[in-house]
């Protein structure tokens, strides 16, 4: 059996990876989604931000709480670029 | 990255972008030099870590066609020269117009990218329809970017292609460091002042004194030049990206309409990325913004919708903006900045300095180094700006700027 901990699986991120990029000096959490790009899939980091955020802290000796999460993006949940095309057309509509 | 601030530096890079790292890795490679480069914020923070990954050869002044052909094969050597993964894909770009003005701009640098040995053609909207089945050609009523067809010349370059912009970061850093670069990141240079020759930097992280500055701070540069009273053209101009879920691959070149600016292409990753041209904002104080908005983004849906009807329930899962750094005549500014000796520039690539810089990079190093200037340094001289200085005829304008 595979001893692979994947974190992010989204992108496939695994423990190693993380603590990989901490070995190399990338302790923020903002470096680490570039290194390793957890966070950059559907769930946005949704599912994995916390675990990555503990396996960083404790591979840097830093308490997960003094880690800053990673800049959160829109939109909020995934969305059909159909709902935001007819989106801009009603605000467009309402517009003078 | 963990090294401390070294007191002395023979040049001082400010700006970790791929602008800075990559010359700092070039100059390195050539021996001699004590090189510091200096960063406010992280690898990747800047521009380079926000743009849409695009390196093409498609131009209309024969020097960024030449520039690109070297770029790009710097590019397709790149992974196995430095050892990482950055993700490249040749395949090609797709320009289309819907003008008869842009037409003839298309069909004229077609000529010239051929008369530089570039595959470039004209091709027939079949054509283009064979290489995107998914492309709508035929005019409909479109959204506010008018993104539905209504196509009347296209042009295909087969060798244009995009990367995964963040290893080349990566790559670039770990192989400067590896020849003695010192890359201080988190440390912004607050205060910059002359001891005689040389230049004296002030940084959270320590003071750090060297003989040769090298600004590679994007849009950031104006602000770099101001603190030792030096004054540069560019303007930072927002510009928004957004990427989707994951998709099987299904389009092969990046897209990229002339008259809205709307750009897309599918990373090796499978998402699609893709930006479009909005409105420049008045920004008289020359501030970077970097937030998103949601007129972009009900924009850009529109555009891609228009543009391919099937797209419509693919989601999309990020957004974000980033700064192109923009010279008052879109061409970039390179060398000495004049009244400031041993204060030099690498700026003003209007969005388009990522794919320059492994081509521009290198050049850039040879120079400093010593050896005569590559011919940019004359076109993008910083003196072409400043108290009479008047913009390049059109025939030296690049008109191909996109996004």
């Amino acid at each position: 059996m595979s001893r692979k901990v994947i974190l992010c699986r989204c992108e496939d991120v695994t423990l190693a990876d993380v603590q990989h990029a901490v070995k190399l000096g990338r302790t923020e959490l903002e470096e680490v989604k570039r290194y390793t790009g957890f966070g950059t899939g559907p769930c946005q980091g949704k599912e994995c931000l916390r675990e990555v955020a503990c396996a960083v802290a404790e591979a840097s000796g830093t308490e997960p709480a003094a880690l800053a999460p990673f800049t959160a993006r829109p939109p909020l949940v995934p969305t059909e670029l159909g709902v935001l095309a007819a989106a801009g057309k009603a605000r467009g509509k309402v517009r003078p | 990255m963990t090294a401390a601030l070294p007191n002395r530096a023979d040049v001082a890079v400010i700006g970790a972008g791929v602008m800075g790292l990559a010359i700092a890795y070039h100059l390195a490679a050539r021996g001699r030099q004590r090189i510091v480069v200096l960063d406010a914020h992280y690898l990747a923070w800047g521009a380079s870590g926000r743009n849409g990954g695009g390196v093409r050869q498609q131009w209309s002044t024969e020097m960024n066609v030449r520039l690109m052909q070297e770029s790009i094969e710097i590019c397709a050597h790149f992974a196995e020269e430095m050892g990482i993964n950055v993700w490249m894909r040749r395949g090609g770009y797709l320009f289309l117009a819907r003008t008869k003005a842009a037409a003839e701009r298309l069909e004229k640098n077609v000529t010239l990218q051929n008369r530089c040995d570039l595959p470039t053609r004209m091709i027939s909207l079949d054509e283009a329809r064979a290489l995107v089945p998914e492309l709508e050609t035929e005019p409909g009523p479109g959204g506010a970017g008018g993104d539905a067809g209504g196509f009347v010349a296209a042009c295909y370059n087969p060798t244009d292609a995009i990367v995964f912009p963040w290893p080349f970061l990566w790559g670039y850093a770990q192989a400067a460091e590896r020849r003695g670069v010192t890359i201080e990141t988190g440390a912004p240079v607050t205060a910059i002042d002359r001891r005689g020759d040389d230049f004296v930097l002030t940084t959270p992280a320590g003071t750090l004194t060297a003989g040769r500055v090298i600004c590679a701070a994007g849009a950031w540069s104006p602000r770099v030049a101001r603190l030792c009273g030096g004054t540069l053209p560019d303007r930072p101009v927002r510009h928004e990206i957004l990427s989707t879920e994951p998709l099987k691959p299904f389009l092969k070149p990046m897209v990229s309409l002339i008259e809205s600016g709307l750009y897309v292409s599918q990373s090796l990753r499978g998402e699609l990325v893709g930006g479009v041209s909005m409105p420049e904002e008045s920004n008289a104080a020359g501030e970077v913004r970097l937030g998103s908005r949601l007129e972009f983004l009900t924009t850009m849906a529109r555009g891609l919708v228009a543009l391919m009807p099937r797209l419509g329930h693919v989601k999309v899962v990020r957004q974000w903006a980033g700064p192109y750094d923009v010279s008052p005549d879109g061409n970039p500014i390179v060398g000495p900045l004049p009244g400031l000796p041993g204060f030099y520039v690498a700026c003003g690539f209007g969005g388009h300095g990522f794919m320059m810089a492994p081509v521009v990079a290198r050049h850039y190093a040879a120079y400093l180094d010593g050896e005569p200037p590559h011919p940019f340094f004359t076109a993008w001289r910083a003196d072409r700006f400043g108290p009479g200085g008047a913009a390049p005829p059109a025939a030296d304008r690049e008109e191909m700027i996109i996004g």
